[in-house]
């Protein structure tokens, strides 16, 4: 197992320098590909020692390695310099390093360790909400450099308490907070045929309908609680939308309104005939929803910064500005449409070497691969990237306990988030977020950060019979 | 201890990957392989394929005299989305012009009605055809106006400032052009009139591409694969005319302040020696940064002196045509060289009458020819048209007709200039639409004397007196000699015979070297030169115009002119003069010392034409 992760990392250093030697016909470049393949010796030196620490000795410095980490990382607010605005970096000589990137291991240690004692129970609120803090309290600090991206990656944490018995509540709020925030920006401007009243709104209600009649089906023991509130809502809706259009023209909205407080004071009355709890949750959630959604709109004028709005904007295809907030994903997208099938082959990539794509090297790296080695090329790292993933996956559910497990998993989270959001970027499905792609993109601190998660995983992984023992 | 009962949610979030890993393999799909969308935008992006111009052919007179050719100027271009933090004062500075002028052409360029190929992206026309020292002055700023391109173009120059209606112009291609012919991009050259336009496809030659590499920045970053996709731009054909440019100079010398025509053609090749259309202008007026401006004055100008006459212009040809006539009476039998009309102050038939001037009466072909007897051609026609020979005056009409075809009239000649004119020949059907079926041959007279419906140009009088010194036959007249590397079209080599026989021709001749020696031409009896003409006095409108038909010598003739002048008066006034300096200076190659005061003196003469548009 060992050697199959090892050999995996090797390719992927391989075709790591092997795509940064393609930046060494440009002058300056050199220095990066040459810094860089010091920095994958480090890591392996690095990792190497690593391999050494037994695991428990792991378990037992996780709560000193977190506080280090958090020391370090507020420090370095105050010590680093500004770089465009973000003060992450702490230059040590020639290198710049990013302690943001390896506050992520001593986050993922610490909760696994704590997720991994004997008494641990996540159903217990109050055991939940420290799990919660031992998150939130790197991504405070990592805000407070100025590096929004990095500090989402710790949102890909909760996958890990799901997997470890957390309600998935809180995934689907999540989820669906998003769907409604595109679905509620996207279409807020577009009006109806018939009706003056904007599709945004009226998508939403209609969609908490869905989800809170669906949440019902599913976790409601109750049959004849769904049939009431899904005819309800049904026979509701299209009777006040066909009223409007074609009788009284009214605003529906209210309607609309009035049909989701229907459902919350039908759900309360539920409690208190059949005693059943969940209800609560979902009454509280088509509440917390109309709320969310109404905050929305406020949340994109006032609170986001200009420029994430218009990034959000750009993606969700409302507005095109192809020089300015769109430019690099419409450029990547350039790059990596034109590499066709098969690629232009290596160090051939027209776009990427004359530098059309910004961040190429780091952020963008993935329209490198997609333009100089094509559809074929492209697909086949994000096949290898999908099965180094899935093995993690596998590999944490093999290990004896939960801290274990919860390290594999917390590993799994963080890879995939990096992977599927930085990939999604470049192809332009997700906002343009500043987060590398594991072992590819040009940095050392974040090789380095990865390569110490995954050796330390692999010295989890070949002690996990101890306990047996 | 392990706890279980979370264990199924494994497989949900292995789904969740393995679905996030489908829908970005299916978007690599449609960028990748589904689109060929971005990877023209990629080459748009990355290649910058730079147009290079070939040098335009250059044009020689029939003695090698170099008449046209190129001078290197320049384009200032811009990619609108390349500029970035230039100085505008600076770069008006640089260029000269007024921040005001500035904003005019930007603007000019960014409209899209008038510039349909906007692009952001691609080289747009800022200001065309900079001179070497306009062109120095900015390019030692050029580095501070990132987004500012050059481009080496050529001009073109006149060492002669004659012809320039026959060399036509050279201007940027229209939009219809490009629709046309995909070998032309918006800001082209093409000739636009005359030879120029003419010969487009000999003098353009080929235009080559360099393929280079373009950064972000819109810096340029070397050849594209060592330059292996670029193509060589290859140099336009020279032409050589058959103008003889002493000739023309003298023929645009002697028409100042007149307006009219001139046309000087070698019998035996068809070639065109001289071509004036007066008024003339010099063709450097239209090259260069000046050409809108000169255009739109030389345009808008009454006399119109953009109008080639010689060949757009269509006049009665007056009794310059009555040569024709009596070829065809005596082709037709109609009458003999010793045929006599009596001629008593003109045409009398019936209530009508056609005048004449005096002369001795009963007279015969040569002399009739000689003091241009209208009575005698008026019979001729009247004769020919009650001719039994024909079923009736119709079939007379149209053969007729055929005679005239067959001599060149009535339709184009095919020179090789753009613009060429047919002219008028009426046939039966014409008359019957207006006369219904009662005309006579008295109804259409005057056509018999070059009046009437008949509309020749200068250049088929010209052609006619060509015939008439080749005995029955022409060759299409052309302009161009030779083509570098390449024939000119077998049109214009190839003879084409009249209905006449070369018998009838002499005796035609015979009258035309008697117009000299005792006739009409009297002022064209050049020792030694053996002349033959004819004169022309057309009425119309306004006072007549002054033609004169001739060629010289009467054997193994080097040269047949037609002059024209409009409202010349007598032909003897102007055209005969003129033409007779034209040959003299053509057979002898330079003019007598009396004769250069008898052009002086008639260069000098002007014809007042009012203020109408002509």
């Amino acid at each position: 197992m060992a050697l199959a992760v090892m050999g995996w990392l090797a390719i992927c250093g391989a075709s790591h320098s092997y795509i940064e030697t393609s930046f060494l016909d440009f002058f300056s470049q050199d220095e990066r590909s040459g810094k860089q393949a010091l920095w994958i010796g480090i890591s392996l030196i690095a990792g190497l020692i690593l391999l050494c620490i037994k695991k428990h000795t792991y378990q037992n410095l996780s709560a000193l390695i977190y506080i280090a980490a958090i020391a370090v990382g507020i420090l370095t607010i105050f010590i680093a310099k500004d770089i465009k605005g973000s003060h992450s970096w702490i230059s040590i000589g020639p290198f710049s390093i990013q302690p943001a990137e390896f506050m992520k291991f001593a986050t993922t240690l610490m909760l696994a360790s704590y997720i991994g004692r004997r008494e641990f129970n996540i159903n217990d609120t109050r055991e939940l909400v420290k799990c919660i803090a031992i998150i939130m309290l790197p991504m405070i600090v990592i805000v407070a450099q100025n590096e929004t991206g990095s500090a989402l990656v710790y949102l890909s944490l909760f996958i890990v308490l799901y997997r470890e018995g957390m309600t998935g509540i809180f995934l689907l709020m999540g989820i669906s907070a998003v769907v409604y925030f595109v679905v509620g920006i996207k279409f807020n401007e577009v009006m109806f045929d018939e009706l003056p009243l904007a599709t945004g709104p009226y998508a939403v209600t209609v969609l908490i309908q869905i989800f809170s009649a669906a949440m019902v089906k599913f976790w409601g023991k109750n049959n004849r609680t769904f049939l009431v509130i899904a005819l309800v809502n049904i026979t509701g809706t299209l009777a006040s939308y066909w009223i409007a259009v074609y009788l009284v023209e009214f605003n529906i909205m209210i309607t609309q309104y009035l049909l989701l407080a229907f459902n919350v004071i039908y759900m309360l009355l539920q409690i208190r005939l059949r005693k059943e709890g969940r209800n609560l949750w979902i009454a509280v959630y088509i509440l917390g929803s109309i709320l969310f959604y109404n905050s929305c709109d406020y949340v994109m004028h006032n609170v986001l910064e200009p420029h994430q709005k218009v990034r959000i904007e750009v993606l969700l295809g409302l507005k095109e500005d192809l020089s300015g907030a769109g430019y690099n994903v419409h450029q990547s997208k350039i790059a990596i449409g034109s590499g066709g099938l098969t690629g232009k082959g290596f160090l051939n990539g027209t776009q990427t070497k004359l530098k059309y794509v910004p961040e190429q090297d780091t952020d963008f790296i993935f329209c490198t691969i997609g333009e100089e080695q094509g559809f074929i090329g492209s697909t086949f790292v994000l096949f290898v990237f999908i099965l180094f993933i899935l093995r993690l996956i596998m590999l944490a559910e093999r290990q004896n306990d939960v801290f274990g497990r919860a390290y594999g998993y917390s590993l799994a989270s963080i890879f995939f988030f990096h992977f599927a959001i930085n990939i999604g970027m470049v192809i332009g499905f997700v906002p343009v977020i500043g987060i590398p792609l594991p072992f590819f993109s040009y940095g050392g601190s974040s090789f380095l950060g990865f390569s110490i998660l995954l050796f330390t995983f692999l010295r989890i992984d070949a002690d996990r019979d101890h306990l047996r023992r | 201890m392990k706890d279980y009962s979370y264990d199924k949610r494994k497989y949900i979030l292995s789904g969740v990957v393995i679905l996030v890993f489908i829908t970005y393999v299916v978007q690599l799909f449609s960028l990748q392989i589904n689109s060929e969308d971005y990877k023209t935008k990629a080459d748009s992006n990355a290649f910058y394929k730079k147009t290079v111009y070939p040098a335009r052919g250059l044009m020689y007179d029939r003695n090698g005299k170099m008449l046209v050719y190129n001078q290197p100027s320049y384009d200032i271009t811009f990619v609108p989305r390349e500029i970035k933090d230039v100085d505008t004062l600076e770069l008006c500075e640089a260029l000269d012009i007024t921040t005001d002028e500035f904003n005019e052409r930007m603007a000019r360029v960014k409209n899209r009605k008038l510039n349909p190929g906007y692009s952001t992206y691609t080289e747009q026309d800022f200001m065309t055809l900079l001179s070497g020292e306009e062109f120095a002055r900015f390019q030692e700023k050029m580095f501070r106006f990132p987004g500012f391109y050059v481009r080496k173009r050529s001009i073109r120059q006149y060492n002669y400032d004659v012809a320039g209606v026959l060399l036509g112009d050279v201007g940027e291609v229209s939009q219809k052009a490009i629709d046309n012919d995909p070998y032309y991009r918006r800001g082209d050259y093409i000739g636009l009139q005359g030879l120029e336009a003419s010969y487009e496809k000999a003098l353009r030659g080929k235009k080559g591409t360099e393929v280079l590499l373009r950064d972000a920045r819109g810096r340029l970053q070397g050849k594209y694969q060592g330059g292996d996709l670029d193509t060589a731009a290859v140099r336009g054909k020279d032409i050589t005319l058959s103008l003889d440019v002493e000739l023309q100079q003298l023929g645009e010398r002697l028409m100042q302040g007149k307006i009219g025509s001139i046309v000087a053609i070698e019998p035996a090749t068809g070639e065109i020696l001289c071509m004036v259309s007066a008024p003339s202008y010099d063709p450097s007026l239209l090259a260069g940064r000046q050409r809108g401006k000169n255009h739109k004055t030389l345009a808008q100008d009454k006399s119109k002196p953009l109008l080639n006459r010689a060949i757009m212009g269509t006049y009665p040809p007056g009794s310059t045509f009555k040569t024709s006539q009596a070829a065809v009476f005596l082709e037709e039998g109609i009458i003999t060289p010793h045929t006599s009309f009596p001629c008593t102050g003109g045409f009398v038939f019936n209530k009508f009458r056609l005048g004449c001037h005096p002369h001795s009466s009963p007279i015969s072909l040569a002399p009739a020819i000689a003091t241009s007897c209208n009575a005698y051609f008026c019979w001729g026609l009247h004769r020919m048209f009650s001719s039994n020979r024909y079923s009736g005056t119709k079939e007379a009409m149209n053969r007729w007709r055929d005679y005239m075809v067959s001599m060149g009239f009535g339709y184009k000649l095919g020179v090789d200039l753009p613009g060429e004119v047919r002219g008028m020949i009426p046939n039966a059907e014409y008359y019957s639409r207006h006369y219904g079926n009662y005309w006579r041959a008295v109804t259409v007279i005057s056509i018999s004397i070059g009046q009437g419906e008949v509309a020749l140009t200068p250049l088929q009088i010209a052609n006619l007196g060509a015939t008439i010194a080749n005995r029955g036959s022409y060759i299409t007249p052309h302009m161009v000699k030779k083509i570098e590397g390449d024939t000119i079209s077998s049109e214009f080599t190839t003879p084409k015979r009249t209905m006449v026989s070369p018998g009838v021709y002499e005796e035609i001749i015979r009258g035309m070297r008697l117009a000299v020696t005792d006739g009409t031409c009297h002022a064209a009896n050049i020792p030694g030169l053996d002349v033959c003409g004819k004169t022309g006095t057309a009425q119309n409108k306004g006072k007549d115009h002054s033609a004169f038909l001739g060629f010289a010598p009467r054997n193994n003739p080097k040269i047949a002119v037609a002059v024209y002048v409009e409202n010349g008066g007598f032909g003897a006034t102007f055209g005969v003069p003129i033409g007779a300096l034209l040959i003299e200076k053509y057979i002898n190659g330079k003019l007598s010392e009396e004769s250069e005061e008898k052009a002086k003196n008639i260069q000098n003469r002007s014809i007042y034409y009012g203020n109408e548009e002509r």
